[in-house]
């Protein structure tokens, strides 16, 4: 669930597809029965992740638990905003 | 044939393409592609062998375009602060990213698109993805795409990137659609010979525009801009709504023999010039000119007008980054009004609001613009873009006879605040000793089916009023004029359309004022009889359509036309009406239809 206020603009998509990118495991992110990669800057700013949207992600490689938690992190944070 | 076959080929087959003709004509010329921020795209496709060049040069581009950005990002780090820079880390990102670069490749290496062509493509659509979310910081990322999109063509293209001021030959320019932006711009260059675009209707502002320049145009296209390639040869027929592209010889001949034969036509009815516009019954009839640009009221007399129906004040916006100045007002209209040498000028005020080009500009852009804060609700709403626009047409009124009319009222109440900011800035005028006529004739439009159903309290308060087909037919439809797909539904020979213009000519007759019409339907040969049989005797065109209906009008009796303006009153669908109309105006006219 996405908590800071603005949702997934700038700043946070690439916190969060820098992220991303420094696992080997193929990431994706899933909005209803939309689904995009999670390394992909502009894929992910076209998600249109606003506050509150549910995000669900699915990760696949040998480092998927670890990216998983990473990223499920930063979006408990809220970004590390504010 | 398989018509994307030939393209894709590289092979210069020929393509006929059937599109709207807007604008009658015929031309045969060199292509010149236009797409956004007025880039002219050299090629857009390659041969196999040239792939992997153009494949290069979309790598090099999208690293330079990059590190564009990592020295632009350092600069504002400097200048601003961190804080403001990180914003550009976005860009930076995508254009790192192999998997989306892989797109471009994609396009190029499979669909034989030139580097530039699959990026101006893509980009295309990835605009339309951001202008179509909701949220406005996220929706907002568009301009970097554009930017994006920009500084990618500037590498890609470099020195062959043309802006449209600088084009030296005469050319048919193929578009997408042209903004009224561009339209400006290829007014200023006059090398238009014809135009040939995607998108577009009957009346959209392509159409309007190639009218009043008398080049031959086509719309609705589809996707000529696909299948051209800049330099091609295409045959552009406004008349029949035809483009031709890479015609063999054979083909060329008998389009060179048909041009010449329109040409002629032309010729003679330019010969009318001097005649009167008079029915064979000996009925006076005014012909206006509907002009957008101030050197058109040269034309409009050259074509036989006698004044100026309908001033477009438009162009003054659209031309430069900032809202013109009264004095720029000034100038424009002091122009026409000197050229005119005393005849009317109907200068109308601003009427932006709906079109694409304002919409892009707007924060909010509107959800239904054609309902939205357009023309006189804009102005009334913004009286520092009204006010200097009504003081330059005041100052201007002792030049000549010129007449102000508000576009789009509905309701009494709004045309009555547009008289009281009227009569304030001829307050000010006063005040500062600045002469103007304070008996200027103010007028409006009837584009709405409200104010066409209480024209009657309208006609107390006006001196004159103006039939807007163009706005009504749209507005009593429900049919947005501008989007092809439904095209065939906007049709000014609607029986209810018919039947509302005869009440308006007739209420405006009781009421013992002025009334013209200046939609498109005026300069519509087929609608000549019709109009006049229910009275109208002013009508409003671009001016290359004045000769044709004046002969229109010397041809018939106004006994016909009553006789003819029943019939139709008779008939229950548009296409009754048409057929009718079409019959009677070939047997008047042959040659006009």
């Amino acid at each position: 669930m996405i908590k800071n206020r603005q949702g997934l603009h700038a700043r946070p998509v690439m916190q969060f597809v820098d992220i991303a990118n420094e696992y080997e495991a193929a990431i994706s992110v899933r909005k209803g029965d939309q689904t995009v990669d999670g390394k992909s800057p502009m894929e992910m700013m076209l998600l249109e992740a606003t506050q509150g949207t549910s995000l669900r992600l699915e990760a696949e490689g040998l480092d998927a638990t670890e990216a998983v938690e990473a990223l499920t992190g930063l979006i408990e944070r809220g970004f590390d905003e504010d | 044939m398989s018509d994307t076959e030939g393209v894709r080929r590289g092979v210069n087959a020929m393509e006929i393409l059937r599109g709207i003709a807007v604008s009658s004509g015929v031309e045969i010329s060199h292509a010149f592609l236009l797409d956004t921020e007025d880039v002219r795209i050299p090629r857009r496709t390659v041969t196999a062998s040239e792939v992997p060049a153009e494949v290069a040069s979309l790598h090099v581009a999208f690293d330079s375009t990059r590190q564009n950005y990592v020295d632009l990002q350092a600069n504002v780090a400097r200048s601003l602060g961190e804080e403001a820079s990180a914003v550009l880390g976005w860009p930076i990102r995508v254009l790192g990213d192999e998997k989306w670069k892989q797109r471009f490749i994609d396009r190029v290496e499979q669909k034989q698109l030139g580097a530039a062509y699959a990026v101006s493509l893509t980009m295309r659509e990835y605009k339309q993805k951001f202008l179509q979310l909701k949220d406005r910081y996220i929706s907002e990322r568009v301009q970097d795409v554009y930017d994006m999109e920009r500084r990618l063509l500037q590498h890609l293209l470099g020195r062959k990137r043309e802006h449209i001021a600088n084009l030296e030959a005469r050319v048919a320019v193929v578009a997408h659609d042209l903004t009224p932006a561009q339209t400006a711009e290829l007014e200023k260059s006059g090398k238009v010979l014809a135009i040939a675009t995607d998108l577009g209707g009957r009346t959209s502002h392509t159409a309007i525009v190639a009218r009043s320049w008398g080049v031959p145009a086509v719309v609705g296209l589809g996707d000529i801009t696909a299948r051209v390639n800049g330099g091609d040869t295409v045959i552009i027929d406004g008349t029949h709504g035809v483009v031709i592209c890479n015609p063999d010889e054979a083909t060329i001949e008998q389009y060179r023999q048909q041009r010449k034969r329109l040409v002629a036509l032309g010729q003679s009815l330019r010969e009318l010039r001097r005649l009167p516009a008079e029915t064979v019954d000996g009925e006076t009839v005014t012909l206006m000119a509907n002009i957008e640009f101030p050197h058109e009221a040269a034309m409009s007399l050259d074509r036989g007008a006698a004044g100026i129906g309908l001033y477009r004040t438009e162009f003054l916006y659209l031309r430069g980054n900032s809202e013109p100045t009264e004095e720029e007002h000034y100038q424009a209209y002091r122009q026409v009004v000197e050229a005119m040498e005393g005849r009317p000028v109907v200068i109308r005020t601003l009427d932006l609001g709906a079109d694409k080009y304002t919409q892009s500009r707007q924060a909010e852009p509107e959800r239904n613009p054609f309902l939205g804060c357009r023309s006189i609700r804009l102005c009334l709403r913004n009286l520092d873009l009204f006010k200097p626009q009504l003081r330059a047409i005041l100052r201007v009124s002792p030049l000549g006879d010129v007449r102000i009319m508000f576009p789009l009222i509905t309701t009494l109440l709004e045309l009555r605040q547009a008289k009281a900011v009227l009569r304030d800035a001829m307050e000010d005028l006063e005040e500062q000793g600045i002469a103007f006529r304070r008996d200027l004739p103010v007028g409006m439009m009837i584009e709405t089916p409200a104010a066409a159903d209480t024209c009657r309290a309208f006609a107390r308060e006006v001196d004159f009023i103006s039939i807007g087909t163009n706005d009504l037919v749209q507005y009593m439809l429900a049919v947005d004029r501008t989007n092809e797909r439904i095209a065939s539904l906007y049709s000014p020979a609607n029986p209810a359309v018919i039947r509302k213009v005869r009440d308006i000519i007739r209420t405006a007759g009781r009421a013992n004022i002025s009334v013209s019409l200046c939609g498109e339907m005026a300069g519509d040969p087929m609608f000549t009889l019709l109009l006049l049989g229910l009275g109208l005797r002013r009508f409003s065109m671009t001016p290359p359509d004045v000769p044709e209906i004046k002969k229109m009008i010397r041809s018939v009796t106004i006994r016909h036309a009553r006789w003819a303006a029943r019939k139709v009153l008779s008939f229950e669908s548009d296409r009754e009406v048409v057929n009718y109309l079409r019959d009677e105006a070939r047997k008047v006219l042959p040659e006009a239809l």
